[in-house]
């Protein structure tokens, strides 16, 4: 109990305190996160909308391995990307490895599948819906994927949100081709992980509850966002 | 004989090992008021997807104007999917997938909005319109395309009697227009005010197609009896 109380304490005053190492670390993991959500966004809403009205052979394939890439291990992705951005790898050369670039890549490669899996099935339920009046209307199948996509924008917050919380909240993936260097690229969950093995639980403790406290506000945010368009909208 | 907007040939849709629609063949003039009615899943709505290209037939032809090219069509359905978008952008959307040139999509989809009544609801997002009113954009949106056959599958089936009064004012204004109506309908009072012709279908067949004076007088088929009395029974 006293551990957490003093946790706690030490997480307020870390935040009242604006300490400068804390904000950096926090500023790094929303950086990499953000950006890496952005990033398989681009990617995974439009291949989530490409196979939930594409007709082709091998989309009901595509569609279970793409709902089983959502369970992607962090630490295996890690290795995967660390492989291939080190010095021997294919990719060696542009001197990526443990730096915030290559914590992006391999956060990438681990929620792409998530956004793309969650809108396919967004997407789905909404084209079960528009299919007629659609091809009635004359839209090919990419029009009517990108129309579905703006349709359905405030229920695909959701699928991007999913892939931010798990971001944000992996360790594996980020420990093994960031390195958790100091000032460079330790993040809020290495962090907690480096505090945790040297014995400083109040301190890691107290990240921790940081980092959940901005994983809250921004689901809020985005709740909040989402329920004004909605009553906007329709 | 000149050649009907509409010809169906032989046409049969088959669903798994279900057959839903067998070897039906009909010949819809242009110009007419072609109402659809039979009992609940005996094929209407089926058949009026294979008319308008929906869905393909698994044996048979479809041959329009025999067969010198599809016209302008447009259909309208029971529940009216509104994109979620101002009523205006509905409307300009569906120009845009007509290939409308951009600079006309505007002024010609105020026009129609404002023949159904909408002008004050452009700007709206569509979505939070009443039944009625969403309705009432679906056919502007339909009548935007200058469709020279509109088909409307139980258009009213989901409104209010005013509003499903005011959507058949519009079908009938449409009509007026030269555009050939085709619509599936349950209510016996509906076919009656708006119909040129009825053809009435059956278990996937069509058993008889009479001018509607006639069907509800003397219809031909005994389904098409039994129906009407089982309807009018209710009514």
């Amino acid at each position: 109990m006293s551990t957490l109380s003093e946790s706690f304490l030490t997480a307020g005053g870390l935040v009242l305190a604006a300490d400068p190492q804390l904000l950096g670390i926090v500023t790094l993991s929303l950086q990499v996160s953000l950006t890496a959500v952005f990033f398989a966004s681009c990617v995974g809403l439009p291949i989530g909308a490409a196979v939930a009205v594409g007709r082709f052979p091998g989309r009901k394939p595509l569609t279970v391995i793409l709902n089983g890439l959502m369970g992607l291990p962090p630490v295996v992705i890690g290795l995967l990307v660390y492989l291939l951005l080190s010095r021997a790898g294919p990719l060696g050369s542009f001197g990526l490895l443990f730096t915030p670039t290559a914590m992006v890549i391999a956060q990438v490669v681990l929620i792409t599948p998530i956004v793309a899996a969650l809108s396919r099935q967004i997407v789905a339920d909404a084209w079960r819906d528009y299919e007629e009046q659609l091809r009635s209307l004359g839209a090919s199948t990419p029009r009517a994927a990108f129309t579905l996509l703006v349709d359905t924008r405030f229920s695909l917050s959701t699928a991007v949100l999913a892939g931010l919380g798990r971001a944000v909240a992996e360790v594996g993936a980020v420990m093994i081709v960031g390195g958790n260097i100091d000032g460079v690229t330790r993040v809020m969950t290495t962090s907690i992980a480096l505090e945790t093995s040297k014995g400083d639980l109040p301190l890691a403790l107290a990240l921790g509850f940081i980092l959940i406290a901005i994983v809250l506000l921004l689901n809020a945010l985005a709740h909040a966002v989402r329920e004004w368009a909605v009553r906007r909208h329709g | 004989m000149a050649d009907a907007l509409l010809t169906l040939d032989a046409l049969r849709y088959d669903a798994g090992d279900r057959t839903l629609i067998r070897d039906v063949s009909l010949r819809i003039e242009a110009g007419r008021r072609t109402l659809i009615l039979g009992p609940n899943g005996a094929g209407k709505s089926v058949l009026m997807r294979l008319m308008h290209g929906l869905i393909e037939p698994s044996a048979g032809r479809i041959l329009w104007n025999g067969g010198s090219g599809r016209p302008a069509q447009a259909m309208v359905f029971q529940r009216p999917v509104m994109l979620r978008r101002s009523v205006l952008d509905n409307v300009v959307y569906a120009l845009d997938l007509a290939g409308v040139p951009s600079a006309e999509r505007r002024a010609r989809a105020l026009d129609v909005l404002e023949r159904v009544g909408l002008t004050a609801l452009a700007d709206r997002p569509a979505r939070v319109l009443s039944g009625g009113e969403q309705q009432r954009a679906a056919l502007a949106r339909a009548w935007a395309l200058r469709p020279r056959v509109l088909f409307l599958d139980e258009p009213t089936a989901s409104l209010d009697p005013g509003a499903a009064a005011e959507v058949e004012r519009l079908i009938r204004v449409i009509a007026d227009e030269g555009c050939s109506i085709v619509m599936v309908t349950h209510h016996l009072g509906q076919a009656r005010r708006l119909a040129d012709d009825i053809v009435f279908v059956d278990s996937g067949r069509i058993t008889e197609h009479t001018p509607v004076a006639d069907f509800f007088t003397a219809p031909r088929s005994a389904e098409a009896g039994n129906y009407l009395r089982g309807e009018l029974a209710w009514a």
